[in-house]
């Protein structure tokens, strides 16, 4: 049984190969008359055969990762009994997972039938003999290849050029992951929507005022019809997020100033990290100050001047998310401005300007494209919040602008309508999809903004 | 390397003269036992006066027992190798020296008799009558009409929007700018050439009204041409101001100024008029400073 070490094993290998490459290069290079003979350095050889060794090897073990569930399954579910295999698809995927369960040694309830304790062996034969064969199938996909590039080892190999090329492929490759990752979130979100939109009308969702999505599951049951319009859930977001900006805008821009231009290096030394302290505490701790220390005082101090409070207020999540976003908007406002040049403070400072017209007319516009940066992923933040907003702000979906009101945020929405026992084919599960792509495509244009923006100001020193 | 051809080139960095390069360096890095400035320091009529004038860096005396006139309507090269104090010396004129919190200043440095270092004097005003031009040009990232109106507006120069455009203009004027952005005022100032910019900065110094104008090595990043430009320009704005330069070009000295001083190590070697100390300077380490023995 090799296949477990495969990975370290094909390592191994090529980290011999390497060592072969690098030898026959310098045994080429005293043949020829000296290193400077070579097109390449040893190491350069060295490493072009090492990825001839590893590379094909690699990729026909993330071949067979790919596929080996499927080509093991169909092995074994031609061999099932003619009565398992008459039954209907999805069913057929049950018998097929208790055939795993029972090969595999975890819970099932039907290890009692035969059938599938003999399929369950002839599964594990089936696995154990195809990873024996890929094993060695791995291992001469290494070697072989190895073998070839050992040999075209000679003064006029672009190894250099080859191995350029290698490292480039594989940047490109981590660079496709990211990408290609993000495309698959926006479609399985937006495949989910699409059939969320055929039971409930774009226009019901984007422009109905009513948002209340519990629906009857079975027909003899009391509930209402649903209502799925999201302007309610959107401007409880909105609410909160503004209400977050509105704290985390001036507080941070002003101490960011404070902490770049005003306050000496030791105190910014240790000022900073302190500020960078809020970023870490978990949102959850936030929510429960939020819900148990602030939503209070909120509501004690609204009675007392006459107002009516509720309980849970988006002034409370409001506040609370403003001072956990305070720091993406300090540290990264008092790095851009810590990087206007001396230069431009100097050509003001020696006009006669005050410290504060200084930072006020040059240095404060010369870093306006990185506070806007800044500030726009805290927005960002304080609208993909969740937490807070579950403990703070309630879940009932009011239309409102009251800050002393409940309201609830489309995350927090998403949360509510997945947590619990959801059947997949409801408008009402299929709805958190829709808000997903509803929030998605905000985020997405909100960054776009910020991009512009910081390309249209980018230039402008230098 | 020949002496003359290191003169005749405009070299940023002089380069030793072979042969007696082990004395050079004596010279360069020993400071001499007598201290005391010679040639004249002292004019009639001075504009800007400093006496005794020390700087130091936290425990490091960079500017030792300084003493100068500065003259009106003139211009004052400092000259001298890096790290001699000049362009330190020069940043005490006008206080910007404050912004570096390990300098210390001592002595007494006058503008038209008032001790600009006393405790009563606000370094606002002040900056706005001693005005500076950097080494590298520093314009702001905004229009040229912004830039040049920019300490016109911090200080309530003008009454109205006419008044204003008046002082951008006159000032682009006198800086020998108008000409070339007059049509684009509201074109960013980073988009204009090297050589533009630093006659921008001129031109922004000039806006606020100044009567001395402090520029530190304002051609060094500039090509031979813009340089021939500016050195023009200093040489008009003579008649109106008072200016102290500070370079590493002798050449770009004896063009422009009517006195010059030498600095060496922190100390005020000699101070006389340009055609003097470039023809028969009286102390040896200028001589051997402006043949390009050392630099």
């Amino acid at each position: 049984m090799i296949y477990p070490y495969i990975i370290p094993s094909i390592l191994a290998l090529s980290a011999g190969v390497y060592i072969l490459g690098l030898r026959r290069a310098e045994k080429v290079a005293t043949y020829s008359g000296g290193l400077s003979e070579l097109h390449s350095l040893p190491t350069h050889y060295g490493v072009f055969a090492a990825l001839c060794c590893a590379m094909p090897a690699l990729l026909v073990l993330v071949l067979w990762m790919i596929f080996e569930e499927k080509v093991i399954t169909s092995m074994v579910a031609g061999n099932l009994p003619a009565d398992l295999l008459r039954q209907s698809a999805n069913e057929l995927t049950l018998v097929i997972n208790e055939v795993k369960n029972v090969a595999f040694g975890g819970f099932t309830a039907t290890s009692g039938n035969p059938a599938i304790e003999k399929a369950a062996v002839a599964y594990m034969a089936h696995l154990t003999s195809a990873r024996n064969m890929v094993s060695i199938l791995v291992v001469f996909c290494s070697i072989i290849p190895a073998w070839f590039a050992i040999k075209s080892i000679g003064k006029d190999l672009r190894a250099r050029n080859l191995v350029e090329g290698a490292v480039r492929i594989v940047l490109f490759a981590c660079a496709g992951v990211a990408i290609l990752t993000t495309i698959g979130i926006v479609f399985s979100v937006m495949f989910e929507a699409l059939r969320f939109f055929q039971a409930v009308p774009l226009t019901d969702f984007l422009f109905g005022l009513q948002w209340s999505p519990q629906i009857a599951m079975r027909a003899d049951q009391a509930g209402s019809s649903g209502a799925f319009g999201a302007v309610p859930v959107l401007t409880g977001t909105f609410l909160i997020a503004m209400i977050a900006m509105l704290v985390a805008i001036p507080i941070g821009l002003l101490a960011a100033i404070y902490l770049s231009e005003y306050a000496s290096s030791s105190l910014r030394n240790w000022a900073k990290p302190a500020l960078e302290i809020l970023a870490g505490i978990p949102t959850v701790v936030f929510g429960f100050f939020a819900a148990l220390t602030v939503a209070p005082i909120i509501r004690e101090l609204g009675t007392a001047l006459g107002f009516t409070v509720s309980s849970e207020s988006a002034l409370a999540a409001g506040l609370i998310m403003g001072i956990m976003i305070i720091p993406f908007v300090s540290s990264l406002s008092e790095d851009v401005i810590h990087a206007v040049p001396q230069s431009m403070r100097d050509g003001s400072l020696a006009l006669g300007a005050t410290h504060f017209e200084t930072i006020r007319h040059v240095v404060i516009p010369a870093a306006l494209p990185g506070i806007v940066g800044s500030i726009l992923l805290a927005v960002s933040r304080a609208v993909g919040e969740t937490m807070i907003v579950v403990m703070a702000a309630g879940l009932s979906a009011n239309l409102s602008f009251n800050p002393l009101a409940t309201v609830t945020t489309v995350t927090v929405q998403i949360v509510t309508l997945l947590v619990g026992d959801q059947e997949f084919d409801s408008p009402k599960t299929l709805a958190a999809f829709a808000l997903g792509l509803l929030l998605f495509v905000f985020t997405l244009a909100l960054n776009f903004f910020a991009l512009r923006v910081v390309r249209k100001y980018r230039e402008h020193y230098e | 390397m020949d002496v003359t051809a290191s003169r005749m080139t405009d070299q940023i960095f002089p380069i030793v003269a072979v042969g007696d390069s082990a004395e050079a360096h004596e010279r360069m890095h020993v400071r001499p036992l007598d201290r005391k400035t010679i040639g004249s320091p002292f004019v009639d009529n001075p504009r800007m006066m400093c006496r005794d004038v020390d700087v130091f860096y936290g425990d490091k005396q960079a500017i030792n027992k300084v003493s100068i006139d500065v003259g009106q309507n003139q211009v004052l090269a400092m000259i001298g190798p890096s790290g001699c104090g000049k362009s330190t010396f020069l940043r005490c004129l006008n206080r910007m020296n404050d912004t570096v919190s390990s300098c210390r200043v001592q002595g007494e440095i006058s503008l038209d008799g008032i001790d600009i270092y006393h405790s009563s004097v606000d370094v606002v005003p002040l900056r706005a009558r001693v005005g500076m031009v950097f080494q590298k040009p520093n314009p702001f990232p905004k229009s040229i009409y912004d830039n040049v109106a920019y300490g016109p507006r911090i200080h309530g120069l003008t009454r109205d929007k006419n008044e204003l455009d008046e002082i951008v203009h006159t000032s682009l004027i006198k800086a020998g700018l108008w000409e070339e952005v007059k049509d684009r005022l509201r074109e960013p100032g980073t988009g204009l050439s090297g050589g533009q910019q630093q006659r921008l900065c001129i031109a922004r110094a000039i806006a606020v009204g100044p009567e001395v104008i402090l520029m530190d090595e304002p051609c060094s990043a500039l090509d031979p041409i813009a340089t021939a430009k500016v050195e023009e320009l200093i040489a008009e704005l003579r008649t109106q101001f008072s200016i102290v330069i500070v370079t590493h070009a002798m050449q770009q000295a004896s063009r422009v100024s009517q006195r010059t001083a030498y600095f060496h190590l922190g100390d005020l070697i000699e101070v006389g008029p340009t055609e003097k100390i470039f023809t028969n300077p009286g102390h040896k380490l200028t001589e051997d400073y402006i043949t390009g023995r050392f630099g």
